[in-house]
């Protein structure tokens, strides 16, 4: 029996929640940590509660799914009816949980006030980005053709997130999933792999972008005994969650990718790496893993082919440093998670001295859909240099926080504005942050950068594994400087010293500026620092760690001055430069500054002017926030 | 969650860490180093923290020096070697709650226990974590996480009625404790 066949029958015998071609209504309901935290558990305890009472338990369905990226809008709830287009409800609480079931489904009368499109449309009809991919893989942008926010995408390594129950590996069968594996155990040799992989022209997206093909062309190109296969899920880039999203959405896919890969390399044992932080995505994963085992498609003869793979997870211990790859191979080794010099990289020796080849979730999951679609179809999409789609997770101060998936080459303004909808309360855009900590903000003046490897490179960011933070006037650049600094100083594993000294030195100057005792001589001495941590760290953490400092001080340098020559903050962020007094001509005495001041430094009578200490005085800012008359003055 | 701290002087306890080291041997013969991080997350998980007396033992069962499973402990930010409190509370500094105000949050939740960052309460009901980065919900920020609990976009005047609900918690789970303790008395008497 071939693979195919086998997989025929696995598919033949599955019984997903989910039909793609419904004969009963289905109730979709995110349930990922982002909608967890919106109170998605409620959601679903109330939907279950309400079609109970209502006696429709046995012929709705109410089904788990990954999170479809619009965090700011969870919980979110999809209602599939016979014969009629989605429907998806937006910020579903208790009470709007109650009121769906009884009027969409029981009474059939939904509710357009409360669905995505009402909400979303931004006056013209949604202009789709691409129509590019055959098949499934564009369902997301053919039923959400009119929200803004999906059709503006393509989703290639999401493509299955929301759309399957991640806990059910019937549901992955059902769309084909495994497919893609059965094709390479069949028809292809691991060389085939490599090539298609090595024309797709797909790159690594867990920071440094170095071509996936030719990893695996090295790692193969290795005699060994025994080479493994790693999976990194560390995702330590503050502000990146598609990772963690993708292991939640559709778990099977990245492990689909792995027993392709092994194949590829000629590898027979595979390791994700998973952050202990991530407690959902490990749960799923265990569950995915075990799935695939009971129908051999994990395990000694994968698919019935004698071909052996397996997959064990191991979690990480909160060391950011640990998603460098040869930190991550020591910490699955049992060691301090240290990075060692490179040469000699993984390929050649990695996990216990055997060649190893380590790809990022997002990479892997977009695997299985390059083997089935062709390396062409791929290589089509996005630029010349960097092909294929990028996934980012837009935060900060945006108004459509979320997961985006769009083609390679797309601008800043168009993710900003288009799909993110914008800066919210009607602040003005200040700078984007990309690549994490490694990464730089870019200014209004780049919002037109078309955003791909080389380009983003060009203007002092990185792409980084996809974290987009947006910040408004409310962001003091400098501060931002310090708080990347603070993170990587502190993450800094301390083997190297322009690393652990360097972090160190940059911090006490941006430490120094940001209390106003910054001198001008400091710029020399930051671009001085920066220049030997860069050269001369060990690992990536060091070599990017002046990344924050270098692009503020060239996007943002009048802010810098600003706190060096003339000591004030102007987005008012550095408390040490602010004072704060009471006008007391405004003043009316209401006493609410005094009550909300948590150090209790604001005095006066009821109905007289109060007036702040200042030597008490912390310069929180809540009686500016708290006064209704506008009596506190900033300064 | 409350941890069983009586565990440590229980022997079925060791006997469970005995045997799941061994197992993790069993599992990969030729690297068996490799079982030393998920045991000290079990170890972790059953206490809180690492007590001394576990190091000295999986040292023992590994067949390594103490001081390097002291240094593998010590390296990594999610093991504690110290008792933490019965909830640790993570209030998240990643760059997008950074920009949302979670600092304020923070100052918040330290001013309500009085404690500073990387402290435990003395009544060891919270510890308030020093190293909490980006917890996964940027969309919903500033992120508070309260053991596995993910309260998203915290305001600084929500702070107390959260930690109220917790710490209700605590008192529920210790009366029920106490009452159970009564009845296992009571059952002996008679
Ligand atoms: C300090 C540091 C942190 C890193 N963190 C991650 C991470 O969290 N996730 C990840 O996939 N790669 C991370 N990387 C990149 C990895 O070293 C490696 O390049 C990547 O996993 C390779 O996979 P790819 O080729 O699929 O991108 C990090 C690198 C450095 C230097
Ligand atoms: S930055 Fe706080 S959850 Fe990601």
């Amino acid at each position: 029996m071939t693979a195919t066949e086998m997989l025929q029958q696995l598919t033949e015998n599955a019984q997903p929640h989910l039909a793609l071609q419904p004969e009963r209504p289905q109730l979709l309901v995110g349930i990922a940590t982002c909608a967890n935290a919106a109170g998605a558990k409620k959601t679903w305890a109330r939907l279950a509660e309400t079609l109970d009472a209502a006696g429709l338990t046995d012929d709705v369905d109410l089904i788990q799914v990954g999170c479809v990226g619009r965090c700011s809008l969870e919980p979110l709830v999809e209602v599939r009816m016979p014969g009629e287009p989605p429907r998806m409800y937006t910020e579903v609480d208790e009470r709007r949980a109650e009121i769906i079931v009884r009027q969409d489904i029981e009474a059939g009368q939904p509710i357009p006030t409360w669905l995505i499109d009402e909400g979303e449309r931004l006056g013209e009809p949604a202009r789709p980005v691409a129509d590019v991919a055959p098949g499934e893989i564009n369902v997301f942008t053919r039923d959400w053709r009119h929200v803004d926010f999906f059709a503006r995408q393509l989703r290639i390594a999401l493509r299955n997130v929301g759309r399957i129950d991640p806990e059910s590996i019937d549901d992955y069968l059902a769309i084909g999933g495994y497919a893609a594996l059965a094709k390479v155990l069949d028809e292809m040799s691991g060389d085939d792999v490599v090539t298609a992989i090595t024309e797709s022209k797909l790159r690594g997206r867990g920071g440094a972008g170095f071509p996936t093909g030719l990893k695996w062309k090295f790692t193969r190109a290795e005699e060994a005994d025994t080479k493994y296969m790693i999976c990194n899920a560390d995702e330590g880039d503050p502000g990146a969650f598609m990772d963690r999203s993708t292991l939640e959405g559709d778990p099977h896919s990245v492990l689909e990718a792995m027993v392709i890969g092994g194949f590829a390399i000629g590898a027979g044992q595979g390791y994700i790496y998973v952050r202990a932080e991530y407690p959902l995505a490990i749960k799923r994963l265990r569950r995915a893993i075990d799935q695939a085992r009971e129908r051999d498609i994990l395990g000694d003869s994968v698919l019935g082919t004698g071909f052996s793979f397996d997959i064990d997870l191991r979690l990480g211990a909160g060391a950011f440093v640990c998603g460098e790859e040869t930190a991550l191979i020591a910490s699955i080794e049992g060691k301090r998670g240290m990075p060692r010099p490179r040469p000699p990289y993984p390929s050649v020796s990695g996990l216990w001295g055997k060649p190893t080849c380590i790809n990022n979730v997002e990479t892997l999951a977009s695997i299985p859909a390059i083997i089935l679609n062709g390396a062409e179809w791929f290589a089509d999409i996005g630029t010349e240099g960097s092909t294929g789609t990028k996934v980012f997770a837009l935060a900060g101060n945006v108004n459509n926080t979320g997961l985006i998936e769009v083609p390679m080459g797309v601008t800043l303004r168009e993710i900003i504005f288009d799909l993110g909808g914008g800066v919210p309360e009607g602040r003005k855009f200040k700078a984007a942050q990309t690549g994490g900590p490694s990464g730089g903000c870019l200014s209004a003046a780049y919002l037109d950068t078309p955003i791909d490897y080389d380009s983003l490179r060009e203007a002092g960011a990185i792409m980084g594994s996809g974290g987009l933070i947006v910040m408004d006037d409310t962001s003091c650049m400098v501060d931002i400087a310090k708080f990347f600094l603070t993170f990587t100083q502190d993450e800094s594993c301390g083997r190297c010293t322009p690393c652990r000294e360097g972090t160190k030195r940059m911090l006490e100057i941006l430490e120094r500026i940001t209390t106003g005792k910054g001198e001008e001589r400091d710029f020399e001495r930051l671009q001085r620092l920066c220049d030997a941590t860069t050269r001369a760290s060990l690992c990536g953490l060091g070599q990017t760690a002046a990344n924050p400092v270098l692009s503020t001080l060239r996007h943002f340098r009048e802010e810098y001055e600003a706190h060096i020559v003339d000591h004030c903050c102007p987005a008012h962020v550095c408390k040490s430069l602010l004072h704060y007094e009471v006008d007391a001509e405004r003043c009316v005495g209401c006493g609410l500054c005094k009550r909300v001041c948590p150090v209790h430094c604001i005095v006066g009578e009821p109905r007289e002017a109060h007036t702040i200490t200042r030597e008490v005085c912390t310069a929180c800012g809540a009686c500016y926030e708290a006064c209704k008359f506008d009596a506190i003055i900033r300064s | 969650m409350l941890y069983q701290r009586e565990a440590l002087d229980s022997p079925q306890w060791w006997q469970g860490l005995d045997e799941m080291i061994e197992r993790e041997r069993e599992a990969n013969p030729d690297s068996w180093q490799t079982a030393l991080i998920p045991v000290l997350h079990y170890v972790q998980d059953c206490f809180g923290y690492v007590p001394a007396k576990a190091i000295n033992h999986v040292a023992q069962a590994l067949g390594v020096p103490a001081s390097y499973v002291c240094g593998v402990a010590s390296f990594y930010s999610y093991f504690s070697l110290e008792p933490r409190g019965a909830y640790t509370i993570s209030v998240c500094q990643g760059t997008a709650c950074f920009v949302r105000g979670s600092q304020s949050v923070l100052d918040e939740v330290c001013r309500q226990l009085d404690v500073k960052p990387g402290e435990t309460t003395p009544d060891m009901l919270f510890t308030v974590s020093d190293s909490a980065r980006c917890l996964g919900a940027c969309g919903q920020a500033p992120v508070m996480m309260i053991d596995d609990d993910v309260h998203a976009n915290v305001q600084p005047n929500e702070v107390q009625d959260i930690l109220a609900g917790y710490i209700a918690e605590a008192r529920r789970e210790m009366q029920a404790r106490e009452e159970l303790i009564e009845i296992d008395a009571r059952a002996q008497h008679e």
